[in-house]
């Protein structure tokens, strides 16, 4: 099997002694026609892998602001075969690399392998699933280990250290680490054990550890940028985002990128 | 058959454990302390005790004479969980559940609620043990079951309305399960009905399962025979859990789960999952759900708050799937009739949700003939619906 997108991208960044930077956004928010420039904006701006929220009514492991986020974007009328036109705009325009984050009931809806299928097919070259950790359904885990996609596992400061290798086992592309227990949200401090959580980590496991929830400001990024191989930033951008449009949210990943890039 | 859960969790194919990874720990130290105190002499002795002299176990079983003479059908036994202290069979599982927080050495407790009633039921418990405990409740049932809220905090708990979604049940539970994501390490989750990621709708039904052990005794006792039908309301499925389970393995005995219709199936605005729905995950588990074309969630109506949830226990899904139990669905104004009917004709005022189960088991009438016993579960009293039938029905009850 060749390389994946993802994979390739961490490379190269691995290569030049800089950490991947992983903004998230919300299909949709706030409006429908906002993702299209965009996703466009964020790759020009210094995004290294993208990751494309498709909304679901229930996100219990989403923070106030993604929630809100996914409200909007439902209302705005966005449907799974919606995204994927976005995602196949994207993909004719940009060759960054583009993760489908997401719940598993739209998924499991529209067909594990049909989605995974339609969403290769489109130019997607990940997929995350919050609520479907490793070894919970040997069936779906098997159709995503299968399908044309990179599953992309998240590992949690709770994960006992027998199941890192089960966890680990099952993804592609890159792990997610989870900053702390909690939702998704934008946090004013990082928790200081971190650091020493993901050096053990990426001794453990033989995929790029990026790390994700409560990454906030440009100084938090270049911290984590420090110790991880990636730096996932979410709820800070969506809420930039709101308030600065795409421009605004566009800026504020340049300057996430310029202080992980001072970083060595 | 069995319905026991495999231990992988499932009931058939439904079930399982579809959470964030920050959970799956917690899960597994839940499913450890369970299995444990299910085989410990002092852990039963313990609730046992707290059953009886607390709670008020065993609960009795009633003949409903002049129900039946209503009906034209019976006879009919109602067992009284509306007698249980706090007025509904909830507390079955507090109770267990808080035992086996301060087994894990948890301080704190989360729970959900719908009609209040597991929000009471929880904070009664946590009273007792001198636990701190935070209850999640969708902003539309606060207005609801404005006498709930004002009984949990007498009680000593803290209510939080939730205002996302469709701020009812379904989205007390999502806030709920985000906050044991976050304070996973001192708090522990009681979820009030057979639902959740396992091991809850399994060990929620072994804490309700003393409903149907009692109810199968005194039906031997009391009427010399087993019932021909088992009916209990159906939300999330804990009451009909509970009274279903004794019976499961007796194929001669029907049972019956009854959904609320809302304002009808074919309306869009209604709760009755197992009827109208199709499988799906939420809230942790595989089970039948209400949801759209695009695999959204889709809200849930029903005139009693405990109802309106758009999922069920998975066990009942199986239940259906399996052809064990059947389900039917009753509409708000069938369940508001059977509210008045059974105040008028025994003296007991129903729970809203109880009182869709007396609505079925009023539809019986000569179809049922001389088939036998029917047994219902009286899941709840309906002092903390009185305001809110008075609302829908335009009367203005003056503030007390």
């Amino acid at each position: 099997m060749t390389a994946s997108r993802i994979t390739r991208r961490f490379s190269e960044r691995a290569a030049e002694g800089r950490a991947a930077l992983v903004p998230y956004v919300t299909a949709g928010f706030p409006e429908l026609d906002t993702t299209g420039p965009l996703l466009e904006a964020l790759a020009d701006a210094g995004a290294d892998v993208i990751e494309l929220g498709v909304p679901f009514s229930d996100p219990l492991a989403d923070g106030p602001t993604i929630q809100a986020s996914s409200f909007r974007a439902l209302e705005n009328g966005v449907t799974v075969a919606r995204v994927l036109e976005m995602v196949r705009a994207f993909r004719a325009a940009r060759d960054t690399p583009l993760v489908l984050f997401t719940y598993l009931n739209p998924v499991y809806h529209y067909g594990m392998e049909a989605f995974c299928r339609d969403a290769a097919e489109a130019g997607a070259d990940g997929i995350l699933l919050t609520d479907l950790p490793a070894g919970s359904d040997p069936e779906l885990e098997g159709a995503l280990a299968r399908a044309g996609l990179d599953p992309i596992r998240l590992l949690a400061p709770t994960t006992p250290d027998a199941r890192i290798g089960l966890v680990a086992q099952g993804g592609r592309g890159f792990l997610y680490y989870i900053s702390r227990t909690g939702v998704t949200g934008a946090r004013a401090e990082l928790r200081t054990e971190l650091a020493d959580e993901v050096d053990r980590l990426r001794a453990r496991v033989g995929l790029p550890v990026a790390v994700g929830f409560g990454i906030s400001t440009p100084d938090q990024a270049r911290a984590v940028a420090e110790v991880a191989d990636g730096v996932v930033v979410g709820s800070a951008l969506v809420q930039r985002l709101e308030a600065g449009g795409v421009e605004g949210a566009a800026a504020f990943v340049a300057a996430l990128r310029g202080a992980m890039d001072g970083a060595d | 058959m069995s319905t026991t859960a495999a231990p992988s969790g499932r009931f058939g194919p439904f079930g399982g454990r579809y959470v964030p990874e920050t959970l799956m720990a917690a899960l597994d130290e839940l499913e450890a302390a369970w299995a444990h105190a299910r085989d410990d002499a002092d852990f039963h002795e313990e609730l046992g005790a707290l059953l009886r002299d607390y709670v008020g176990r065993p609960t009795p079983l009633y003949r409903a004479r002049r129900l039946e003479a209503a009906v034209g059908a019976g006879p009919i036994y109602l067992k009284r969980e509306d007698l249980n202290h706090t007025g509904a069979h909830k507390i079955n599982n507090t109770m267990g559940q808080v035992l086996l927080a301060r087994r894990m050495g948890k301080g704190r407790i989360i729970a959900e609620t719908g009609a209040g009633q597991h929000g009471v039921a929880t904070a009664t418990a946590c009273a007792l043990f001198d636990l701190d405990c935070v209850v999640y409740m969708g902003a539309e049932d606060v207005q609801r079951q404005a006498l709930n809220v004002y009984r949990m905090e007498l009680l000593g708990a803290e209510v939080r309305p939730v205002s996302s979604g469709t701020r009812t049940l379904k989205d007390a539970t999502n806030e709920a399960i985000r906050d044991w994501v976050t304070n996973v390490g001192d708090t522990h989750y009681i979820i009030g009905s057979v639902v959740g990621p396992d091991p809850f709708p399994r060990m929620v039904r072994d804490f309700q399962a003393i409903i149907g052990r009692e109810a199968r005794a005194q039906m031997l006792e009391t009427a010399g025979r087993l019932p021909a039908t088992v009916v209990a309301c159906v939300g999330g499925g804990s009451n009909a859990m509970g009274i279903f389970h004794a019976f499961v393995d007796d194929a001669d005995v029907e049972l019956v789960g009854v959904e609320a219709a809302g304002e009808g199936v074919d309306s869009g605005r209604h709760s009755a999952t197992l009827s109208a729905g199709s499988p799906g995950v939420l809230h942790g588990a595989l089970s039948y759900l209400l949801q759209d074309d695009d695999g959204q969630v889709a809200p849930a109506h029903s005139v009693s708050a405990g109802l309106d949830y758009p999922g069920v226990g998975p066990e009942h899904s199986w239940l259906k799937d399996s052809h064990r139990a059947r389900y039917v669905s009753v509409t708000d104004d069938e369940a508001l009739a059977a509210f008045h009917a059974l105040s008028r004709l025994e003296g007991i005022i129903p729970a809203l949700e109880t009182a869709h189960a007396i609505a079925h088991v009023s539809t019986l009438g000569a179809s049922h003939g001389d088939r036998g016993p029917i047994l219902v579960c009286l899941s709840g009293r309906g002092d903390k619906d009185v305001a809110h039938v008075a609302r829908v029905e335009g009367r203005d009850l003056p503030r007390g």
